[in-house]
């Protein structure tokens, strides 16, 4: 097991310092060169020549841009391992200081959704496998069906629209630091985790539904019927710890979707966190932020997958004494 | 085909009902499509879309792009059925060609996708040893970014280059999966026997691949292929939604979802419609997926 | 008085092209202490019952829909599939050894765990005395170094030493009858002869009956005492063991020894001849003989009457034909 987790780490580290440089090419690589691109959305004028030539080239060089692509990234690389991911052009306040601003709150409500989302979905989905093809299970299954093809960020204007504007029982926009008001806080961010959990849950309570049924039909559960046990004994000694195996390799995805759901929200939500900062900064053409974030967002990812591959053996003997 | 005279099959608890007759496959699929009421709905409804798409202009009589700005913000009437945006431009009008714009966009997507990763995806499959490696790590590395990101990063770095710039983004944002679910499905055909005996005859790397192993793995790709336009419709809508995506005057739902919820207090509509068609055709195209995944290939229920 | 009784089970499968009679009638008994055969090709039906009697027929599609399964006085059929008093029966008094020794074990659960459940529900054991026992038992089956992978998962055994944790469990609760699902159809054929006898000795020295269901002609001939042969959902002739194979009375019973080398045989003695055509497509048959269209020996009366019953030929040897091979 020790082994398997040091691979896995050893992996995942490997992966994200590619992750890194898909990052970096991808924003330094697509035309245009990342001054001229700032200073003409800077400007508001869409013109690229407000600057002289000499500032210009005055700016690249301060910037470190002049110099070959290896080099750079490089040096933002070894700045990154010491901590340093650089100064952002727009707001002049180093990129740090940005994201440790605004990260607590995403991973706040992240948290929230990924929980909402993977348990409310656990149990939809088992409840149907096991009451398959009752009108409850197939209401049930229709819904998430439909949760699926859901966009996050229309789901929360019409929430807001209903629960906000009609009803009035939250706030239709804002955020408020759990730590501050913990209460106060909570109203804020019941329709945000709603809106991403709810596509969750559908998804997840597919996959489990799925494996469920997938699992009641092998071999195995056969036996177990053979020996006698009870259905309750079956479901839950054979068939979840099975069924789980798949569902628990598919949270990585999951809190993938969760972050990408939380950009959206962020947005209309007007929560100032991750997605807001990312958001913000394509616009402005502040790439060192950019990257940054992006960088952040596939770190998390990547940390969750090895959460996930050592939560995988640990389910699964096969891979543990594999 | 005629009734061929049934095979005796491996036996299992089930024996006696291994040996159904042949049918025409084609008929099997008809049948097993349009016998579930959710599959045929969607399946009207992608009919329905679609014929909206190519018939627009002859169901709106307004132009979706032009500005009548002294008509702006109009709740809905019996000349705007659905209101006006800021603009002053029909938001039916609006609406149903955004559907030209959803599905061209998720067509071309899908396609280039699917073309890159099941090339990727079969070639790792069939090489194996540093092809598959490095291969496989790209794959790894570009889901390693949650899909909107990486959509966000390319289409916000090349912002404002019309739709084929988002078509990029959501293509690319696409080949990761496809790839590592044809090189999975790839594989598991490898380990047939008749792989094994194409092999034997001295048959070429290349032929096996097109001739053995992808007609034997398709089944995934068409379904994948009927699935990911959803998504990336899906996808289309979040860029354009966050300002990245389709730009205006063309007519995006994301992008009309943005615009509406400014006036979301005074004419909701303007920004629940758009976003009811997305669901609709997300909707539309998974349960037309769903239906082809069952009547294609049973076993794959629950798999993808 | 017979062990148990099966009379006249009927169990069909409602499948998308049609009704399917999987088990059409079947009528067989096992006596205390008897190994008896279950022969017949694949799809016949043999699996079907057995697991009709053990009451785990999915449903849907299946459905036991007559007959009766006397054991131990009761009907079983009376109880619900899966109600208390059949699961009381199921795996105590009853067991099965599946086909697939390498699916029918829980990949996620120790082999101490799987074995000890069925100790600690049906004979009420604590976790210690299940464990002592479950010990007992592989190092009964021939299990090497048995307490020490008892704590294995099955994945850690080979295919012949995961079908002996299977013959295990089905003999921790001192069974009245094992059924045998084609037990050694997965492994290669000397760990299928080490099974063999190993489930031949245990039995016997434990005086439990036995039910190898097996399409192996070889497998039967040697350790059943009766044998039942079954052709498309029904028995179509039974009979001691070695009348079955001394003097089939059946036409394709003759069809399928002549099929089959025999032990001890010299080379060239005989032509094996095989059976033309395929077995029947079980959906909607016809009221005739479902082996007319393959049979060498059919009459006029075959192709107008419906299939018959069994009827004895001799002293507890039926058939279902109305012709009688005798002599030939």
């Amino acid at each position: 097991m020790t082994a398997y987790i040091i691979r896995r780490i050893i992996i995942g580290m490997f992966i994200l310092i590619l992750v890194t440089m898909l990052v970096f090419l991808l924003v330094r690589l697509l035309p245009g060169d990342p001054v001229m691109r700032y200073m003409a959305n800077f400007t508001g004028t869409g013109q690229q020549n407000v600057m002289t030539p000499e500032q210009h080239d005055a700016m690249l060089i301060k910037l470190g841009l002049d110099r070959p692509i290896p080099v750079q990234y490089w040096d933002w690389i070894s700045k990154i391992f010491r901590g340093d991911l650089g100064e952002s052009l727009g707001v002049q306040q180093p990129i740090s200081k940005l994201i440790a601003d605004v990260l607590p709150r995403t991973a706040y409500i992240g948290f929230w959704m990924f929980v909402v989302g993977t348990f409310g979905g656990l149990l939809v989905g088992i409840y149907c496998a096991l009451r398959r093809g009752t009108w409850l299970d197939n209401t049930l299954t229709t819904i998430a069906n439909i949760g699926m093809t859901v966009p996050v960020f229309w789901l929360g204007i019409l929430l807001i629209y209903f629960f906000s504007f009609k009803l009035g029982w939250f706030p239709m926009y804002g955020w408020v630091n759990p730590w501050d008001d913990f209460w106060r806080s909570c109203s804020y961010i019941v329709l945000p985790v709603a809106s991403v959990a709810l596509g969750g849950i559908a998804g997840m309570a597919r996959l489990t539904r799925s494996c469920m049924l997938e699992v009641m039909r092998t071999d195995y559960v056969r036996t177990a019927w053979a020996k006698g046990l009870r259905e309750r004994v079956i479901v839950v000694r054979h068939q979840l710890k099975n069924a789980m195996i798949p569902v628990v390799t598919s949270l990585g995805g999951t809190l993938a979707m969760i972050l990408g759901g939380s950009v959206f929200i962020e947005t209309v939500f007007s929560i100032p966190g991750m997605g807001r900062l990312m958001t913000t900064a394509i616009f402005d053409y502040d790439y060192q932020v950019v990257q940054a974030s992006a960088l952040i967002f596939g770190g998390i990812v990547i940390f969750s997958n090895l959460a996930v591959d050592i939560a995988w053996g640990w389910l699964d003997p096969r891979i543990r004494y594999g | 085909m005629p009734e061929n005279p049934v095979e005796s099959k491996p036996d299992d608890a089930m024996g006696a009902i291994a040996a159904p007759p042949r049918r025409s496959e084609w008929r099997r699929f008809v049948r097993v499509f349009f016998g579930r009421k959710l599959y045929l709905i969607g399946f009207i409804i992608v009919a329905i879309i679609v014929f909206t798409a190519i018939f627009a202009p002859l169901l709106t009589s307004y132009n979706p792009e032009k500005n009548d700005l002294p008509a702006r913000l109009q709740t809905p009437n019996a000349e705007h059925w659905l209101g006006t945006d800021q603009m002053g431009r029909d938001i039916l009008c609006r609406i149903i060609y955004g559907t030209r714009v959803s599905l061209i966009i998720g067509f071309s997507a899908v396609f280039a996708s699917t073309i890159a990763g099941t090339i990727m995806g079969l070639a790792a499959a069939h090489y194996g040893g540093w092809v598959f490696a490095v291969i496989m790590r790209v794959a790894d590395v570009l889901m390693a970014l949650p899909a909107i990101i990486l959509m966000m990063l390319i289409a916000g770095m090349l912002k404002g280059g019309g739709i084929w710039i988002v078509v990029f983004a959501l293509g690319f944002g696409g080949i990761a999966p496809m790839c590592r679910m044809m090189c999975g499905q790839a594989l598991s055909v490898k380990q047939n026997d008749y792989v094994m005996a194409a092999r034997a005859v001295g048959m070429s790397n290349w032929r096996i691949m097109w001739t053995q192993i992808f007609p034997n793995a398709y089944p995934p790709l068409i379904v994948g292929l009927t699935m990911g336009i959803g998504g990336v419709v899906l996808g289309e809508a979040g860029l354009s939604f966050l300002g990245i995506g389709v730009q205006a005057p063309t007519p995006s739902w994301g992008g009309m979802v943005m615009d509406g919820q400014r006036f979301l207090l005074t004419n909701p509509l303007l920004s629940l419609m758009p976003g009811l068609a997305i669901m609709l055709l997300v909707f539309g195209f998974n349960m037309v997926g769903d239906g082809v995944r069952d009547a294609i290939d049973p076993r794959l229920r629950g798999v993808i | 008085m017979a062990l148990l009784d099966v009379q006249e089970l009927q169990t069909y499968f409602h499948t998308e092209y049609g009704l399917v009679k999987a088990a059409d009638k079947v009528t067989f008994h096992v006596n205390e202490g008897e190994i008896i055969g279950l022969v017949g090709e694949s799809g016949c039906g043999k699996s079907v019952s057995i697991l009709s009697v053990m009451r785990l027929i999915p449903s849907p599609p299946g459905e036991t829909v007559g007959g009766k399964v006397i054991f131990e006085g009761k009907d079983l059929l009376k109880y619900q599939p899966n109600g208390r008093e059949m699961r009381a029966i199921r795996g105590s008094k009853l067991t099965m050894i599946f086909q697939e020794p390498m699916t029918s074990l829980n990949p996620v659960l120790t082999v101490s765990r799987q074995l000890t459940e069925t100790l600690e529900l049906h004979l009420d054991m604590d976790k210690r005395a299940a464990r002592e026992r479950a010990i007992e038992l592989l190092r009964m089956v021939g299990v090497p170094d048995a307490p020490r992978r008892i704590d294995d998962y099955p994945h850690q055994f080979s295919g012949g030493m995961r079908q002996r944790v299977m013959i295990a469990m089905a003999l921790s609760c001192n069974p009245a009858v094992i059924f045998a699902d084609e037990p050694t159809t997965a492994v290669d054929v000397t760990t299928q002869a080490q099974l063999l006898e190993l489930m031949k000795d245990l039995v016997t020295r434990l005086n439990t009956s036995l039910v190898i269901v097996t399409h192996n002609l070889g497998v039967v001939a040697r350790y059943a005492e009766r044998i039942y042969v079954m052709y498309a959902g029904r028995i179509i002739e039974s009979g001691r063991s070695e009348d079955i194979f001394g003097h089939p009375r059946h036409p394709y019973t003759v069809g399928l020894l002549n099929s089959v080398p025999r032990l001890g045989e010299r080379h060239g003695t005989r032509k094996l001849i095989p059976i033309y055509g395929l077995p029947p497509n079980l959906i909607n048959m016809p009221q005739t003989c479902a082996f007319l269209p393959r049979c060498t020996e059919k009459i006029g009366k075959c192709e107008k009457e419906p299939w018959p019953e069994l009827r004895a030929v001799g002293d507890d040897h039926y058939i279902s034909c109305y012709v009688d091979i005798k002599g030939k």
